[in-house]
């Protein structure tokens, strides 16, 4: 008998009892699809966890991450639609660079899935204009660059929009720790700045 | 050991793992109270994080019914687990991934070890979690010359201390900020003799000492917040990237989990991803959660090994009342509202489960004689009931356990005359009668019983009893 014959073996002579199962799960949450967005919403959760915030139109991106960035290095996935980089920042795509590479540059500026307005979220599924999870996780600052139509308003309709499957990584706000007196400070492991960009719908353009 | 029994319920094996203290919880909360720093420490600690989740649960209208429905679908999960474990398997091993099962602590241990072997490594990263610190994981690996690294901040703050944890979120929280800069001056190689108590500056210290052990590891150890049956979809949630480091930068992760974390359905997850969070760091969402199905090629590790973990949970299942301790989240708020754990810490538990979920979940991964005193560490007020975000009955829970737990001979021989007594009326009478004269004996007891009367009043016995009145109608 191997250990999984023994640990399904255990488990189901512990169910002997036969315990039914809840005939129904109550879902009466708020379910996905109930709740406008609302991006003021979004604004001020982003900025409350500490990210900054930025509201422009898609044609001066460009111009936020030279505010951000000017005159340093960035990494950015293959798929980042070059309009979005300032000749004034050296950019380095993402090619299967090492670790230590990656963490050398100073910033990262990639796009988004979706983001969460009621809790700050915003979700990378890496897709190829936001690239492998490493290269928005070493650099100390993260550009990320985010379409007002991928903004949801609550948990529910992002875990219905985003695809499993896919590695996602889900962030609220610059690294964090509460493991100090139990209070949050900003600025452990991952970047210590997270930049939101924030475009209105259907501008951004598609890599 | 645990094979005498194949496929009935075990309990975890002793002498390996952390679900065991050296001693009683009365003998060990006495020494706990006497450390006043320690519940200064302890009492900032719980009062801030109980003012920051409260803030945040006031903030959602649905509280109530999102508790309701994952306290739902984890008794869903009970009825139904062996399925769904294998449902998981299926699905973790059609995406690239590899599952192992483990009957214990010493079989898990062994897998983790023969894996990082098969590596050819000789460190590990590790993503705080409480089932490797259950099995006793680190120990294991270092007896077989594996360096394990703790990278969460306050994992390292009591690897680097020498020290136990002592709360389930945030196992260092027995220190203050002055007492973390200490251990930091003396245990962190290059660390800036300048270094302040400013947390902002403790959590600087922590990115520069930990930067070259993310970039050179090779395998990572980590546990799992949820596995989703139907996707083979696994989440860890946390706050600092360290986790996001250990998930991404190594060839080889490995992934410890008890078989209770897994949730039928991804839909699940919008129930649990509201719950945790709100719950344990009084956050609206943590900084950083992280999903990953199977291996990704070109993306993050391409060796992904889960193992499932019974080590005594099939004990657990096997009680129809004690299973619901399984449905733990380890959101760690029944801790922050117990007026038991603020004043005694998590060290007097003995066990890496503290508080009021400890004390309901470690005498049933043992065998409550292993941990008999542990049903008795609370007063039973109820406020971790009504904290739990999955509506864990828990005072229901150690009522019943105290049921099980092996009780002195002198109560049994007390009890058994009380009984005699009252079978025979005669008897009975003249007991009463001799309690009516115990009036003029004042308000304490005798030993062996003065034990009962050294902090409250003895009732004052009535000038006649019930039977006596009714005599004289």
């Amino acid at each position: 008998m191997n250990s999984r014959e023994i640990v399904l073996g255990r488990l189901r002579a512990a169910l002997g009892d036969r315990p039914a199962p809840p005939a129904a799960v109550p879902r009466d949450y708020r379910p996905a699809g109930a709740l406008g967005v609302d991006l003021d919403l979004l604004v001020h959760r982003l900025t409350d966890y500490r990210a900054t915030v930025h509201r422009c139109p898609e044609a001066d991106v460009a111009q936020v991450v030279d505010e951000v960035l000017g005159g340093r290095r960035v990494v950015v996935p293959p798929g980042l639609p070059r309009h979005w980089l300032p000749a004034t920042v050296a950019a380095v795509t993402d090619q299967n660079l090492t670790a230590e590479q990656i963490a050398a540059v100073d910033g990262v500026v990639t796009a988004a899935a979706v983001a969460v307005a009621e809790t700050g979220t915003i979700v990378l599924d890496a897709a190829p204009d936001q690239g492998r999870r490493v290269i928005s996780l070493l650099p100390d600052v993260h550009v990320c660059v985010l379409r007002a139509d991928q903004v949801v308003a609550t948990v529910p309709d992002a875990v219905a929009r985003v695809a499993p499957g896919r590695p996602l990584t889900w962030i609220s706000g610059p690294s964090a720790t509460s493991d100090i007196e139990l209070n949050r400070v900003e600025g452990v492991h991952g970047p210590r700045q997270l930049h939101v960009v924030l475009v209105p719908d259907g501008q951004a353009g598609h890599g | 050991m645990t094979r005498t029994f194949l496929g009935m319920p075990a309990t975890a094996p002793r002498g390996v793992g952390n679900l065991r203290g050296e001693e009683s919880f009365p003998a060990a909360a006495r020494r706990a109270l006497g450390d006043a720093q320690l519940r200064r420490n302890l009492r900032h600690a719980t009062t801030t994080i109980r003012a920051k989740s409260g803030a945040v649960i006031g903030e959602l209208p649905d509280w109530e019914q999102l508790r309701a429905a994952g306290s739902a679908i984890k008794a869903d999960v009970m009825a139904r687990l062996p399925e769904l474990l294998e449902q998981l398997e299926s699905a973790v091993i059609a995406a690239g991934g590899t599952v192992h099962w483990a009957a214990d602590a010493v079989e898990a241990n062994r897998i983790v070890t023969d894996l990082v072997r098969a590596a050819g490594a000789e460190r590990v990263m590790k993503v705080k979690s409480m089932a490797t610190q259950e099995i006793g994981l680190n120990e294991a690996l270092e007896a077989a010359g594996i360096e394990p690294v703790e990278t969460d901040l306050a994992e390292l703050i009591v690897q680097l201390g020498r020290d136990r944890p002592s709360h389930i979120l945030v196992p260092a929280i027995h220190r203050n900020r002055a007492e973390i800069r200490e251990i930091f001056l003396r245990e962190m190689p290059g660390v800036d003799p300048a270094l302040t108590d400013e947390p902002a500056a403790l959590a600087a210290a922590a990115r520069r000492h930990l930067r070259e052990t993310f970039l050179s590891t090779r395998v990572a150890v980590s546990g799992a917040n949820f596995a989703v049956a139907e996707t083979g979809t696994l989440a860890v949630v946390e706050s600092e990237g360290n986790g996001r480091m250990c998930l991404t930068l190594p060839e080889t992760l490995i992934t410890v989990m008890g078989v209770e974390k897994i949730i039928p359905s991804w839909a699940d997850l919008e129930v649990f991803l509201q719950l945790l969070p709100r719950a344990s760091t009084g956050e609206r969402m943590n900084p950083y959660t992280s999903m990953w199905t199977g291996v990704t090629p070109g993306d993050g590790p391409q060796q992904v090994h889960l193992v499932l973990l019974d080590n005594g949970r099939s004990a657990v299942l096997a009680d129809a009342v004690g299973r619901q301790a399984l449905h733990c989240i380890r959101c760690s708020a029944c801790l922050n509202v117990c007026p038991v754990y603020e004043r005694t810490g998590g060290h007097a538990y003995g066990s890496v489960y503290p508080g009021p979920i400890g004390a309901v979940l470690s005498p049933q991964l043992t065998g409550v004689p292993d941990n008999a005193s542990l049903p008795y560490a609370s007063s039973l007020c109820g406020a971790c009931y009504d904290a739990c975000p999955v509506k864990i009955n828990i005072p229901e829970l150690l009522v019943h356990l105290r049921g099980q737990a092996p009780h002195p001979a002198t109560e049994a021989a007390a009890m058994g005359a009380a009984a005699y007594t009252m079978d025979h009326p005669r008897l009975y009478a003249a007991a009463q009668r001799a309690a009516g004269l115990a009036r003029l004996a004042g308000r304490a007891l005798l030993p062996p019983l003065n034990g009962w009367t050294a902090s409250r009043d003895l009732p004052a016995a009535p000038p006649q009893t019930f039977r006596q009145w009714w005599a004289e109608r």
